[in-house]
Protein backbone atom coordinates (compact mmCIF):
# COMPACT_ATOMS: atom_id res chain seq x y z
CA UNK A 1 0.00 0.00 0.00
CA UNK A 2 2.86 2.40 0.77
CA UNK A 3 4.32 1.91 -2.71
CA UNK A 4 0.92 2.62 -4.27
CA UNK A 5 0.61 5.85 -2.28
CA UNK A 6 4.02 7.05 -3.43
CA UNK A 7 3.22 6.12 -7.03
CA UNK A 8 -0.10 7.93 -6.80
CA UNK A 9 1.46 11.12 -5.47
CA UNK A 10 4.01 11.07 -8.24
CA UNK A 11 1.38 10.52 -10.95
CA UNK A 12 -0.88 13.27 -9.56
CA UNK A 13 1.99 15.77 -9.58
CA UNK A 14 2.83 14.81 -13.17
CA UNK A 15 -0.70 14.66 -14.59
CA UNK A 16 -1.93 17.82 -12.85
CA UNK A 17 1.26 19.82 -13.52
CA UNK A 18 1.78 20.67 -9.86
CA UNK A 19 5.05 22.43 -10.59
CA UNK A 20 6.11 23.52 -7.13
CA UNK A 21 4.96 20.43 -5.21
CA UNK A 22 7.10 17.37 -4.45
CA UNK A 23 5.99 13.88 -3.41
CA UNK A 24 7.19 14.51 0.15
CA UNK A 25 5.03 17.66 0.38
CA UNK A 26 1.84 15.62 0.18
CA UNK A 27 0.70 13.89 3.35
CA UNK A 28 -1.49 10.82 3.02
CA UNK A 29 -4.43 12.49 4.75
CA UNK A 30 -4.12 15.98 3.20
CA UNK A 31 -7.31 17.16 1.50
CA UNK A 32 -6.78 17.05 -2.27
CA UNK A 33 -9.41 19.73 -2.89
CA UNK A 34 -10.19 22.95 -1.04
CA UNK A 35 -7.57 24.00 1.50
CA UNK A 36 -5.25 21.07 0.84
CA UNK A 37 -3.64 20.78 -2.57
CA UNK A 38 -6.20 23.23 -3.92
CA UNK A 39 -7.24 21.14 -6.89
CA UNK A 40 -10.17 22.33 -9.03
CA UNK A 41 -13.02 20.75 -11.00
CA UNK A 42 -10.90 20.12 -14.11
CA UNK A 43 -8.35 18.36 -11.90
CA UNK A 44 -11.16 16.14 -10.63
CA UNK A 45 -11.93 15.10 -14.20
CA UNK A 46 -8.24 14.39 -14.79
CA UNK A 47 -8.20 12.16 -11.71
CA UNK A 48 -11.13 10.19 -13.15
CA UNK A 49 -9.13 9.73 -16.38
CA UNK A 50 -6.07 8.72 -14.33
CA UNK A 51 -8.03 5.98 -12.53
CA UNK A 52 -9.20 4.61 -15.88
CA UNK A 53 -5.88 4.89 -17.73
CA UNK A 54 -3.51 3.68 -15.02
CA UNK A 55 -5.64 1.31 -12.96
CA UNK A 56 -8.48 0.25 -15.24
CA UNK A 57 -11.15 1.70 -12.96
CA UNK A 58 -14.14 3.36 -14.61
CA UNK A 59 -16.10 5.66 -12.31
CA UNK A 60 -19.65 5.46 -13.58
CA UNK A 61 -21.17 7.77 -10.98
CA UNK A 62 -19.23 11.06 -10.60
CA UNK A 63 -20.82 11.51 -7.17
CA UNK A 64 -18.61 8.69 -5.91
CA UNK A 65 -15.60 10.87 -6.63
CA UNK A 66 -16.14 13.13 -3.63
CA UNK A 67 -15.34 10.35 -1.15
CA UNK A 68 -12.74 8.60 -3.31
CA UNK A 69 -10.75 11.75 -4.03
CA UNK A 70 -10.77 13.05 -0.47
CA UNK A 71 -7.10 12.24 0.10
CA UNK A 72 -4.24 10.01 -1.04
CA UNK A 73 -5.30 7.61 1.73
CA UNK A 74 -8.87 7.24 0.39
CA UNK A 75 -7.75 7.09 -3.23
CA UNK A 76 -5.16 4.39 -2.63
CA UNK A 77 -7.62 2.25 -0.65
CA UNK A 78 -10.17 2.52 -3.46
CA UNK A 79 -7.60 1.70 -6.13
CA UNK A 80 -6.25 -1.30 -4.20
CA UNK A 81 -9.77 -2.70 -3.84
CA UNK A 82 -10.96 -2.05 -7.41
CA UNK A 83 -8.02 -2.02 -9.80
CA UNK A 84 -8.12 -4.23 -12.88
CA UNK A 85 -4.56 -3.54 -13.99
CA UNK B 1 -13.48 66.06 -31.86
CA UNK B 2 -12.06 62.71 -30.81
CA UNK B 3 -9.84 62.61 -27.75
CA UNK B 4 -6.47 61.03 -28.27
CA UNK B 5 -5.65 57.75 -26.59
CA UNK B 6 -2.16 56.59 -25.74
CA UNK B 7 -0.06 53.46 -25.40
CA UNK B 8 1.26 53.62 -21.85
CA UNK B 9 3.14 50.30 -21.68
CA UNK B 10 3.98 47.48 -24.02
CA UNK B 11 5.61 44.07 -23.96
CA UNK B 12 6.98 42.07 -26.87
CA UNK B 13 7.79 38.37 -26.45
CA UNK B 14 9.50 36.38 -29.20
CA UNK B 15 12.69 34.38 -29.85
CA UNK B 16 13.02 33.51 -26.13
CA UNK B 17 13.20 37.15 -25.08
CA UNK B 18 10.99 39.69 -23.33
CA UNK B 19 11.06 43.39 -24.21
CA UNK B 20 9.23 45.74 -21.87
CA UNK B 21 8.86 49.38 -22.92
CA UNK B 22 11.90 49.29 -25.22
CA UNK B 23 14.22 47.57 -22.71
CA UNK B 24 15.19 43.89 -22.98
CA UNK B 25 14.09 42.53 -19.60
CA UNK B 26 14.78 38.85 -20.01
CA UNK B 27 16.33 36.41 -22.44
CA UNK B 28 16.94 32.66 -22.50
CA UNK B 29 19.75 31.65 -24.83
CA UNK B 30 18.47 28.21 -25.76
CA UNK B 31 15.39 26.18 -25.06
CA UNK B 32 11.86 25.34 -26.13
CA UNK B 33 8.92 27.67 -25.57
CA UNK B 34 7.94 25.68 -22.47
CA UNK B 35 11.41 26.09 -21.00
CA UNK B 36 11.45 29.78 -21.88
CA UNK B 37 7.97 30.36 -20.40
CA UNK B 38 8.96 28.66 -17.14
CA UNK B 39 12.20 30.64 -16.93
CA UNK B 40 10.36 33.92 -17.63
CA UNK B 41 7.74 33.09 -15.00
CA UNK B 42 10.48 32.62 -12.41
CA UNK B 43 12.48 35.64 -13.58
CA UNK B 44 9.50 37.96 -13.10
CA UNK B 45 8.66 36.40 -9.72
CA UNK B 46 5.16 35.42 -10.72
CA UNK B 47 3.45 33.45 -8.00
CA UNK B 48 0.55 31.80 -9.74
CA UNK B 49 0.79 27.97 -9.83
CA UNK B 50 -2.12 27.75 -12.27
CA UNK B 51 0.31 29.07 -14.89
CA UNK B 52 1.77 25.58 -15.20
CA UNK B 53 -1.63 24.10 -16.06
CA UNK B 54 -2.14 26.47 -18.98
CA UNK B 55 -1.56 25.63 -22.62
CA UNK B 56 1.18 27.47 -24.52
CA UNK B 57 -1.16 30.11 -25.98
CA UNK B 58 -2.46 31.01 -22.53
CA UNK B 59 1.05 31.00 -21.08
CA UNK B 60 2.14 33.43 -23.80
CA UNK B 61 -0.83 35.76 -23.28
CA UNK B 62 -0.50 35.51 -19.51
CA UNK B 63 3.21 36.37 -19.54
CA UNK B 64 2.71 39.42 -21.75
CA UNK B 65 -0.21 40.67 -19.66
CA UNK B 66 1.29 39.92 -16.28
CA UNK B 67 4.57 41.68 -17.07
CA UNK B 68 2.62 44.85 -17.89
CA UNK B 69 -0.17 44.69 -15.32
CA UNK B 70 1.49 43.41 -12.17
CA UNK B 71 3.08 46.76 -11.32
CA UNK B 72 0.12 48.84 -12.48
CA UNK B 73 -2.97 47.09 -11.21
CA UNK B 74 -4.21 46.75 -7.67
CA UNK B 75 -6.07 43.45 -7.73
CA UNK B 76 -8.15 44.48 -4.72
CA UNK B 77 -9.77 47.28 -6.71
CA UNK B 78 -12.43 47.04 -9.37
CA UNK B 79 -10.39 47.44 -12.56
CA UNK B 80 -12.30 48.28 -15.72
CA UNK B 81 -9.63 47.11 -18.16
CA UNK B 82 -11.02 45.64 -21.36
CA UNK B 83 -9.12 42.84 -23.11
CA UNK B 84 -8.89 42.80 -26.90
CA UNK B 85 -6.71 40.02 -28.23
CA UNK B 86 -6.14 38.40 -31.60
CA UNK B 87 -3.96 35.93 -33.43
CA UNK B 88 -3.63 33.93 -36.64
CA UNK B 89 -3.65 30.29 -35.49
CA UNK B 90 -6.52 30.44 -33.01
CA UNK B 91 -6.07 27.51 -30.58
CA UNK B 92 -4.62 25.20 -33.25
CA UNK B 93 -1.53 24.41 -31.17
CA UNK B 94 -3.69 22.78 -28.50
CA UNK B 95 -6.29 21.49 -30.96
CA UNK B 96 -3.59 19.36 -32.60
CA UNK B 97 -2.33 18.08 -29.25
CA UNK B 98 -5.86 17.14 -28.24
CA UNK B 99 -6.52 15.43 -31.57
CA UNK B 100 -3.32 13.41 -31.18
CA UNK B 101 -4.45 12.29 -27.73
CA UNK B 102 -7.66 10.78 -29.10
CA UNK B 103 -6.39 9.46 -32.43
CA UNK B 104 -5.73 5.92 -31.16
CA UNK B 105 -8.99 4.10 -30.40
CA UNK B 106 -7.11 1.50 -28.37
CA UNK B 107 -5.52 4.17 -26.20
CA UNK B 108 -8.41 6.60 -25.95
CA UNK B 109 -8.04 8.84 -22.92
CA UNK B 110 -9.16 12.39 -23.78
CA UNK B 111 -7.69 14.86 -21.35
CA UNK B 112 -10.19 17.37 -19.88
CA UNK B 113 -7.30 19.66 -18.93
CA UNK B 114 -6.17 19.83 -22.57
CA UNK B 115 -9.69 20.04 -23.97
CA UNK B 116 -10.56 23.18 -22.00
CA UNK B 117 -7.90 25.08 -23.94
CA UNK B 118 -9.26 24.21 -27.38
CA UNK B 119 -10.70 27.72 -27.76
CA UNK B 120 -8.50 30.79 -28.25
CA UNK B 121 -10.46 33.11 -25.96
CA UNK B 122 -9.62 30.93 -22.94
CA UNK B 123 -6.36 32.86 -22.71
CA UNK B 124 -8.17 36.13 -21.99
CA UNK B 125 -10.28 34.26 -19.45
CA UNK B 126 -7.08 33.33 -17.63
CA UNK B 127 -6.06 37.01 -17.49
CA UNK B 128 -9.55 38.01 -16.31
CA UNK B 129 -9.42 35.41 -13.52
CA UNK B 130 -5.99 36.55 -12.35
CA UNK B 131 -7.02 40.23 -12.19
CA UNK B 132 -10.67 39.65 -11.28
CA UNK B 133 -11.70 41.55 -14.41
CA UNK B 134 -15.38 41.58 -15.29
CA UNK B 135 -14.79 43.85 -18.24
CA UNK B 136 -15.40 43.80 -21.97
CA UNK B 137 -13.32 41.22 -23.78
CA UNK B 138 -12.96 39.88 -27.28
CA UNK B 139 -10.67 37.56 -29.18
CA UNK B 140 -10.35 37.81 -32.97
CA UNK B 141 -8.68 35.55 -35.49
CA UNK B 142 -7.07 37.25 -38.50
CA UNK B 143 -4.88 36.03 -41.35
CA UNK B 144 -2.31 38.66 -40.41
CA UNK B 145 -1.72 41.22 -37.68
CA UNK B 146 -4.50 43.77 -38.15
CA UNK B 147 -3.45 46.98 -36.45
CA UNK B 148 -6.29 49.03 -37.96
CA UNK B 149 -9.07 46.84 -36.63
CA UNK B 150 -7.64 46.43 -33.13
CA UNK B 151 -6.86 50.15 -32.87
CA UNK B 152 -10.39 51.14 -33.86
CA UNK B 153 -11.91 48.58 -31.51
CA UNK B 154 -9.83 49.75 -28.54
CA UNK B 155 -10.55 53.43 -29.25
CA UNK B 156 -14.27 52.72 -29.49
CA UNK B 157 -14.25 51.01 -26.08
CA UNK B 158 -12.53 54.03 -24.53
CA UNK B 159 -14.59 56.67 -26.32
CA UNK B 160 -17.89 55.05 -25.36
CA UNK B 161 -16.72 54.61 -21.75
CA UNK B 162 -17.04 50.84 -21.95
CA UNK B 163 -13.59 50.65 -20.38
CA UNK B 164 -11.10 52.90 -18.59
CA UNK B 165 -8.16 51.12 -20.18
CA UNK B 166 -7.78 48.49 -22.90
CA UNK B 167 -5.14 45.77 -22.86
CA UNK B 168 -4.58 44.78 -26.47
CA UNK B 169 -2.62 41.77 -27.59
CA UNK B 170 -1.47 39.82 -30.61
CA UNK B 171 -0.64 36.37 -29.27
CA UNK B 172 0.35 33.99 -32.02
CA UNK B 173 1.45 30.51 -31.07
CA UNK B 174 1.77 27.35 -33.09
CA UNK B 175 4.26 24.68 -32.09
CA UNK B 176 7.57 26.46 -31.48
CA UNK B 177 6.65 29.58 -33.45
CA UNK B 178 5.32 32.29 -31.19
CA UNK B 179 5.09 36.03 -30.85
CA UNK B 180 3.25 38.23 -28.40
CA UNK B 181 2.77 41.98 -28.65
CA UNK B 182 0.76 43.19 -25.68
CA UNK B 183 0.10 46.86 -24.93
CA UNK B 184 -2.04 48.97 -22.64
CA UNK B 185 -4.11 51.77 -24.13
CA UNK B 186 -5.44 54.54 -21.96
CA UNK B 187 -6.34 58.21 -22.02
CA UNK B 188 -2.94 59.37 -20.81
CA UNK B 189 0.54 58.54 -21.92
CA UNK B 190 3.37 59.50 -24.24
CA UNK B 191 2.96 57.38 -27.36
CA UNK B 192 -0.14 58.20 -29.35
CA UNK B 193 -2.33 55.18 -30.04
CA UNK B 194 -2.92 54.85 -33.76
CA UNK B 195 -2.48 52.29 -36.52
CA UNK B 196 1.03 53.48 -37.31
CA UNK B 197 2.36 53.32 -33.74
CA UNK B 198 0.74 49.91 -33.20
CA UNK B 199 2.35 48.60 -36.39
CA UNK B 200 5.66 49.98 -35.15
CA UNK B 201 5.30 47.98 -31.94
CA UNK B 202 4.54 44.82 -33.90
CA UNK B 203 7.58 45.29 -36.13
CA UNK B 204 10.06 46.03 -33.35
Amino acid sequence: MEALKQELKSKIIEVLNLEDIAVEDINDNDALFGDGLGLDSIDALELIVLLDKEYGIKLTDPKDGKAIFESIETMSKYIAANRTK
Amino acid sequence: MKANNYISNYCVIENNSVILNSGREFELQNGSFSEFAKAAYKNFNMEYPKFFKMDNLSKLAFLGSEIILKELVNQEENNNIALVFANRSSSLDTDVKYQNSIADKDNYFPSPAVFVYTLPNICIGEISIKYKLQSENAFFVFEEFNAGFITNYANLLLETNKAEKVLCGWVECYQENYKAVVYLVEKQGHTEHNEETVNTLYNK
